[in-house]
């Protein structure tokens, strides 16, 4: 896959899990090993980048005796994911067209 | 490989790189070692699960803008003093010379190796003529009824041909070869950059 879609689409992922409550990062990477597998190093890289961005905020929070990185979504990052969404209903329109032009050809 | 060969692994592997940096990058991997233990791993397992050191450590020099490398490794760790700087400045007779025919060796070495790639794709393309060359004299031969030389300029053509289809993917691989060199030697110029100290 395009490497600059990718990021687009994990950073996407990413701030999708930690949409609805704050998470941590192994919870991120839990939740969503059923769509994508993500490495601890890629993990990190995405949310220093979504960080800086301004699309999410971390706090540290004490944790069974020790430290826990949660990171919380912004109003940013939650308009992120609504573009997202209305962006890619067009991609998805396009997608049918593409398919369904080339199995007509075929038949 | 328990929980502490792991961190100081990563943290020789990127004792050049900005310190908060490498803490922040630490205290990520810790984190996720902890919550896989609470999770009902054992430790080894749990730092097995995160990947081994040296190809965590690869992945982000590789990542890492080269002019970052450089600026975190000529910055000093204290400011210079003032006979220092005069030192620095009085010396320039000396460093700048050596300075500017290090990196002309560097340059020249890198234009040669591509002067060559260049010379064996013009060869590729003078095969490439000459066969073409060859048949359409085979043509012009056989027009004006020297039947001999027709054939004998045909066989040129059709010998070029196919070595140039050869020759082809000799240049292609060896492209393809001088591109990775030019990769991992850029990725070695990096992990010397990251991986010792900002000793001086």
């Amino acid at each position: 896959m395009d490497i600059q879609l990718k990021r687009g689409l994990l950073d996407v992922c990413v701030l999708a899990a930690i949409r609805n409550e704050d998470s941590y990062g192994y919870k991120i990477i839990k939740d969503l090993k059923p769509c994508v597998e993500l490495s601890e190093s890629t993990l990190y890289t995405i949310l220093k980048r979504l960080e800086a961005a301004g699309l999410l905020t971390v706090r540290t929070a004490e944790h069974d005796g020790r430290l826990r990185k949660y990171y919380r979504i912004t109003q940013a990052g939650i308009s992120r994911i609504e573009t997202f969404k209305a962006e890619w209903k067009e991609v998805i329109s396009i997608y049918k067209f593409v398919s369904e032009e080339g199995e007509n050809e075929q038949a | 490989m328990n929980r502490r060969d792991f961190l100081s692994g990563i943290e020789k592997g990127l004792a050049g790189l900005p310190r908060e940096d490498v803490e922040s990058r630490l205290a990520f991997y810790s984190e996720m070692i902890d919550d896989r233990v609470e999770d009902g791993l054992s430790e080894e397992e749990a730092v097995a699960a995160a990947g081994s050191p040296d190809e965590i450590v690869r992945q982000i020099v590789a990542d890492y803008p080269l002019n970052r490398l450089v600026r975190e490794k000529i910055k000093p760790d204290r400011a210079r003093k003032g006979w220092e700087i005069a030192l620095i400045v009085l010396g320039f007779p000396v460093w700048l010379p050596l300075m500017i025919s290090a990196f002309a060796v560097m340059l020249s070495l890198y234009i040669c190796v591509w002067a060559v790639v260049v010379s064996l794709w013009a060869v590729e393309a003078a095969l490439f003529v000459c066969a073409l060359a060859g048949c359409a004299a085979a043509v012009m031969f056989l027009i004006r009824g020297f039947a001999l030389q027709a054939a004998a300029a045909f066989g040129a053509g059709v010998f070029t041909a196919g070595f140039s289809i050869l020759f082809f993917f000799f240049c292609r691989a060896v492209t393809k070869g001088v591109l990775h060199l030019t990769k991992r030697a850029v990725f070695s110029v990096k992990s010397k950059f990251a991986g010792k100290g900002n000793a001086q």
